[in-house]
């Protein structure tokens, strides 16, 4: 599938609500210039609650509220046209303020590719769902999340540091993580 | 005549022992916390980070030419594909044409590890289930391949040959003539290991119907590589996003469908096979041309995300990069094919025996510094 | 020729007339175990160097040929550096048991050698049950094994002594009863009768099939005897430790290691007696010179020993439950039909007589 039909499919599961209001702003266009700023300044809608974007990467990039990302990933597995069964990488990012996680999916039928972003504010205690259950491979790739981050999964069989040891404080992979005897800054 | 009631009423306790880290067959330094109940085993916990060197820390203040240097301590055993697949990616983000020359030269290179990563496997396979000689046999043919290596990159094990741009230095005049010969005299070896080891009635034994993967496991767990194509999965990479000049030899990907050990051991020695095919169709006519394009001293690659897959000898090798236009990587994620690999092994080891285990991690050609980065 | 021979009477008469009969029996037994220990300590040291070279010789390396011509005094400096490590022990071992253990295997090993024909003067032993003799007799190792692993107070001792000890006792019954079926021809238990009889052609062209077929379970059974590969994965299951010889080191450890070397000897000894004739020439050629009888032997043993190598360093290893499944539902009922075989041909006269 190309990446419009994918944005087209995945976009129609999770419809914004607030596209319903698009009418009202439309009725408003007839009268004087004042409400004119209020169309420039006013962005356009997205119709649904995923944001789709394809600059500066080659797959199509999906960023979704946390909340929604188990859905979205089961949806994603399960669907026949999209059929993402196989999950490659799921890495950990530390986006400045936010803290985030990439997941890039293929599907084995259809060979096409697509990447899911959730981000959350949260630096201490950041959360999300674990799809472990969806992709049994997300197990270790979630425990090294979990170590290098320290984004906690919910539902996660057996969430414990993978390659640091058990009494390790701090999260290295952090952009502030400071360690005066192990790093070398150059 | 009453017959006397012993007491039978013992307590039993799952049983947990540690196999590693330092242990012969456990390529690597890896603990394994077994819970086993007599000869059964009933659970496989890998105790990874021994050899955690936090390579993806040092990326983000590396440079990119230094990063190609950290690749090859990752799987070491097929270094000359992990620098590949960085190049790749920074070449494809920056746009460049890389001349037909180095593509070739970097597929035959890139063939020529995977055949000896295939016999070093052989070799420690062998050992592992107790045929003590083939080891010596593997090795007699790496060191072919190590000389010819050493010939031209410099080194044996590191070979650090590729540079975002093309290939350090040009290669060898007696490149192409030790390549031939290697050919020649290998195609005659397969037939020899065939004979010693997969023809033999105990290692069948030993390896049928021991250790299965069904193929919806193998795409779940992303077993990938060898591994996953003994299960069915067709999941070659040089075949679904070819790089390099694999796009124009024909080759076969081996699959096989029962997924057990044997299958996964007769999928890479067609592997073999296969590598010497795709050498051969390009040791001959490869193009006249620079060795290298020029780049600015400093790479910055644009702001955006990047990501190479590459297939090793091990599986598929993903490269991630974000980059923020700065001279260093802001997150580079390396996707390791033995990562996911070692994840199914708990899957297929419980209910076997202790020996099973041990042929299991034989086949799956687990290299822990690929797993631990 | 027989002059080197008549050295032996001429020494037993020489004792006997310098000293009263009871005392120059005792010295004469005592010279002859001497003698024997001597001979078990060379065949070993020169048994583990032979291993190593041809161990090196299919892994296409050399082996050891540094220390003394051709590597001979090799083992000697390793024997030297055993005798020189530190006895450790554990805390709780059993103290009796533990340092018990190792002479039961050298006992049973030194006294199967003693019965062997090295030719028709040299034979210490010659009792009237030889072959029920060395069947007894080695059984008594499988003691040695499992008192070491017990007494070593370590359970992953004590699991590779268990397991050592099952497949011992398994596989002797495939021993005995190969062994039972060339004693059909012969009709007698004792080995220098079984020689004789072998003077009209060895017993494995005199009872072709059921004979070869015979000759090759006992070489499985044989190699399983001594732990050795294909059959290790006692010692070789590095999981759970070095078997049961774990806790073992210097002296003690080098007892273990050499009994297990002499107990390939005697496999390959016993073969020889029973299926190739022990000191016999084939067809007869060197019949007027005796000595060469030892030669004769030990040229036999030592290719019987080297075929033994070969399989260690070839084959891969089987698992436990592998293993005896081998032995019960294949080499047993294989075994018993052979032996009926074997009646029906001694009893229609089938075999071949030179």
């Amino acid at each position: 599938m190309t990446n419009e039909a994918l944005q087209q499919l995945i976009g129609s599961w999770f419809p914004n609500p607030e596209v319903d209001e698009i009418p009202q702003i439309i009725e408003n266009l007839e009268t004087s210039e004042v409400l004119e700023e209020n169309v420039e300044s006013s962005k356009p809608i997205n119709p649904s609650l995923l944001e789709f974007t394809e600059e500066g990467s080659q797959f199509l990039s999906i960023l979704v509220q946390p909340e929604h990302l188990y859905a979205l990933m089961n949806q994603l597995k399960l669907n026949k046209q999209t059929h993402f069964d196989y999950l490659f990488c799921l890495s950990g990012v530390d986006w400045g303020e936010e803290l985030g996680v990439v997941y890039h999916l293929e599907s084995t039928t259809h060979r096409h590719s697509i990447v899911v972003n959730v981000k959350t504010k949260n630096r201490e205690n950041p959360n999300f769902d674990s799809i472990c259950d969806i992709w049994r491979t997300a197990e270790f790739h979630e425990r090294e999340a979990f170590d290098f981050f320290g984004i906690k999964f919910n539902n996660h069989p057996n969430l414990k540091r993978l390659f640091l040891t058990e009494d390790w404080e701090g999260f290295p992979l952090r952009k502030d993580y400071v360690d005066e005897i192990n790093m070398v800054i150059k | 005549m009453q017959p006397t009631i012993a007491n039978t009423n013992f307590k039993t306790e799952p049983y947990q022992i540690n196999m590693g880290p330092q242990h012969p067959a456990t390529h690597g330094v890896l603990n394994l916390l077994l819970t086993i109940d007599g000869e059964i085993i009933k659970k496989v916990e890998p105790d990874l980070g021994y050899i955690h060197r936090s390579i993806e820390k040092m990326c983000e203040r590396d440079s990119y030419q230094q990063i190609v240097h950290l690749t090859d301590r990752m799987d070491y055993l097929s270094s000359n594909i992990n620098n590949e697949a960085v190049c790749l990616a920074v070449e494809n983000a920056l746009q460049l044409e890389i001349p037909e020359r180095v593509k070739v030269i970097r597929t035959i290179i890139g063939e020529l590890t995977r055949i000896s990563s295939h016999c070093l496997w052989w070799g420690v396979m062998g050992m592992d289930v107790g045929a003590l000689t083939t080891y010596f046999y593997g090795f007699r043919d790496r060191e072919m391949l190590n000389d010819i290596f050493e010939e031209t990159c410099g080194a044996r094990l590191t070979m650090n040959y590729n540079v975002p741009g093309g290939l350090m230095l040009d290669i060898h005049p007696n490149f192409v003539k030790r390549v031939k010969k290697f050919v020649a005299h290998f195609k005659t070896k397969i037939p020899e290991y065939d004979r010693l080891l997969t023809d033999n009635v105990i290692f069948q034994k030993r390896t049928k119907g021991v250790g299965i993967l069904s193929k919806e496991d193998a795409i779940s767990f992303g077993v990938t590589g060898p591994v996953g194509r003994a299960s069915g999965y067709s999941c070659d990479v040089r075949k679904y996003h070819p790089y390099s000049a694999l796009d124009k030899v024909t080759f076969k990907e081996c699959l096989k469908t029962e997924g057990d050990t044997f299958a996964r051991y007769q999928v890479r020695i067609m592997e073999l096979w296969e590598s010497l095919s795709i050498v051969e169709q390009l040791i001959d006519n490869i193009p006249e041309g620079e060795h290298r394009v020029a780049t600015n001293a400093v790479i910055k690659l644009p702001k955006g995300e990047y990501y190479q897959k590459v297939e090793t000898a091990r599986g598929e090798l993903g490269v991630y990069i974000i980059s923020t236009g700065t001279k260093n990587p802001y997150r580079l994620k390396f996707r390791s094919p033995g990562f996911s690999n070692l994840s199914a092994l708990n899957h297929m080891a419980v209910g076997g025996k202790i020996g099973d285990l041990v042929a299991t991690m034989a086949t799956l050609d687990l290299v822990i510094p690929d797993i631990d980065r | 020729m027989n002059k080197s021979l008549s050295i032996l009477t001429n020494i037993h008469d020489w004792l006997f007339s310098i000293m009263p009969e009871g005392v120059a029996s005792i010295v004469e037994m005592v010279l002859i175990g001497v003698a024997y220990l001597g001979f078990f300590a060379i065949a070993g040291l020169f048994l583990v160097l032979l291993e190593r070279r041809v161990a090196a010789w299919f892994q296409l390396r050399i082996g050891p040929n540094r220390v003394g011509y051709l590597g001979l005094l090799q083992t000697m400096a390793d024997a030297l550096k055993l005798v020189s490590k530190e006895l450790t022990g554990t805390i709780k071992a059993d103290k009796f048991l533990y340092n018990l253990a190792p002479y039961f295997v050298i006992v049973s090993s030194l006294m199967a050698l003693a019965v062997f024909p090295f030719t028709k003067e040299i034979q210490a032993f010659d009792i009237n049950i030889g072959v029920f003799f060395l069947i007894a007799i080695s059984s008594i190792g499988v003691i040695g094994i499992l008192i070491g692993g017990w007494a070593s107070n370590n359970k992953f001792a004590l699991i590779g002594a268990m397991r050592s000890g099952v497949q011992t006792i398994s596989y002797e019954l495939s021993i005995g009863l190969s062994l039972l079926t060339m004693i059909l021809i012969t009709g007698s238990l004792q080995l220098s009768e079984i020689v004789e009889v072998q003077k009209s052609g060895w017993l494995i062209v005199q009872g072709h099939v059921p004979a070869i077929i015979a000759f090759m379970i006992y070489m499985i059974a044989g190699t399983a005897e001594t732990n050795r590969a294909p059959f290790d994965m006692v010692e070789a299951e590095s999981e759970l430790g070095a078997g049961f010889h774990t806790e073992y080191s210097g002296m003690k450890f080098a007892y273990f290691f050499l009994a297990e070397f002499i107990n390939m000897f005697i496999i390959a000894a016993i073969a020889t007696t029973i299926f190739f004739g022990a000191w016999l020439s084939p067809f007869g050629i060197t019949e007027s010179i005796p000595w060469l009888g030892v030669f004769w032997f030990m040229g036999k043993a030592l290719i019987l020993v080297f075929l033994m190598m070969w399989f260690r360093w070839t084959f891969p290893r089987l698992r436990v439950d592998q293993l005896l499944t081998l032995e019960w539902k294949y080499l047993l009922p294989i075994n018993l039909v052979n032996i009926l075989i074997m009646a029906l041909i001694v009893w229609l006269n089938l075999t071949i007589k030179f």
